[in-house]
């Protein structure tokens, strides 16, 4: 049973309410495709068990072999610190499929956040470091690819389907709802 | 039990802790052969794995390449070791812009899988099997891995962080 080592923090990018019954953390990579994949996946989920969970996403862009992974985790980051994370990381799941320098700078417009300023933010890597801690901490948790999801702290070694993942995240309701009672 | 050098030796279990890592010399590329000796004083980390040309994404090797600089830190060498000849190899190390050594376990085929409990005779192919090997050529942490599963880095950090300094 692998476990979650680095554990949620005000640092992290969440949705959902703190005191959610189940949190689901994901470790994913823009550019992968199994990552746009689970993408409305996970969405349908949050929307499913609503305020009961929490939701958290990490950068684990694999760079060698995903030549904007890293790019576009720090276009994220630079939305995040611009108050549109979530905004940002569904529009770049939403259009892997022309993923590039142009595609982060138009969408940076289409949220009114300065195309200039994430230009800048690229070029000096403002958010390289906040990505490659993710990465970190990401590797000593035990991911082993993308996307690798934890619920309540235990790694999902199953299928990242919608269904698997869905009854996943209902046995963890279940187990928590149990230990309640008791 | 003792680990002999002989090609036709075959370990039974994979090999643990406290054993000295059998030094084997393989090919690395199409004319050059790498022998672990020549790491001595290094700590290294040997990860045998089935084939070349597993899918990517979730693939071990693209994990362990984009993991490299976390391996770095500890001054560690990773060797990867197939069956596969070392011209795959080399197309596979391109592809992938892999920046770590792949070896060639591949005459007489598994010798060194073997040698160190990490064949399956039934298929033909390495184990997925890590091994931690300290600066002093001894294993210090060593892990089979169900074939299908990718194990990950975790382990192999763990392992790195207890060696001493």
């Amino acid at each position: 049973m692998t476990k979650l080592k680095i554990p949620i923090s005000a640092e992290d990018h969440i949705q959902g309410p703190e005191n959610a019954e189940v949190t689901l953390v994901e470790y994913g990579d823009y550019e992968c495709p199994h990552c746009a994949h689970a993408h409305p996946m996970v969405r349908r989920i949050q929307k499913r068990f609503g305020e009961k969970l929490r939701f958290v996403f990490r950068n684990f862009p694999l760079t060698q072999s995903h030549p904007h992974a890293e790019a576009a985790a720090e276009t994220a980051e630079f939305a995040g610190a611009n108050g549109k994370f979530w905004e940002m990381h569904d529009l770049l799941f939403e259009n892997q499929e022309r993923m590039n320098r142009d595609l982060f700078l138009e969408l940076a417009n289409k949220l009114e956040l300065s195309a200039d300023g994430l230009t800048e933010a690229l070029e000096e890597e403002k958010f390289e470091a906040r990505v490659r801690a993710d990465f970190s901490g990401g590797v000593r948790s035990g991911v082993n690819g993308t996307p690798t999801f934890f619920i309540n702290g235990i790694r999902n070694d199953g299928p990242s389907e919608f269904m698997e993942l869905l009854l996943a995240v209902d046995a963890a309701m279940e187990t928590e709802s149990n230990s309640a009672r008791r | 039990m003792t680990v002999s050098q002989k090609n036709d030796f075959q370990a039974t279990e994979l090999l643990t802790p406290g054993m000295k890592a059998p030094d084997f010399s393989l090919q690395f590329a199409p004319r050059e052969m790498f022998s672990l000796s020549s790491l001595h004083g290094k700590p290294v980390i040997i990860a045998f794995y089935p084939a070349d040309w597993s899918p990517t994404c979730g693939d071990q090797i693209g994990l362990y390449n984009e993991i490299l600089p976390e391996f770095q830190k500890f001054g560690a060498e990773l060797l990867g070791i197939s069956v596969d000849g070392p011209w795959s190899h080399k197309a596979y190390a391109e592809a992938r812009n892999l920046h770590f050594k792949l070896l060639s376990d591949f005459e007489p085929k598994g010798a060194i899988a073997k040698l160190y409990g990490a064949y399956r005779s039934a298929d033909g192919l390495s184990e997925r099997a890590l091994f931690v090997i300290d600066k002093n050529g001894v294993i210090t942490w060593s892990y089979l891995s169900p074939i299908q599963e990718n194990p990950g880095a975790d382990g192999i950090l763990e392992a790195l962080e207890s060696l001493p300094k």
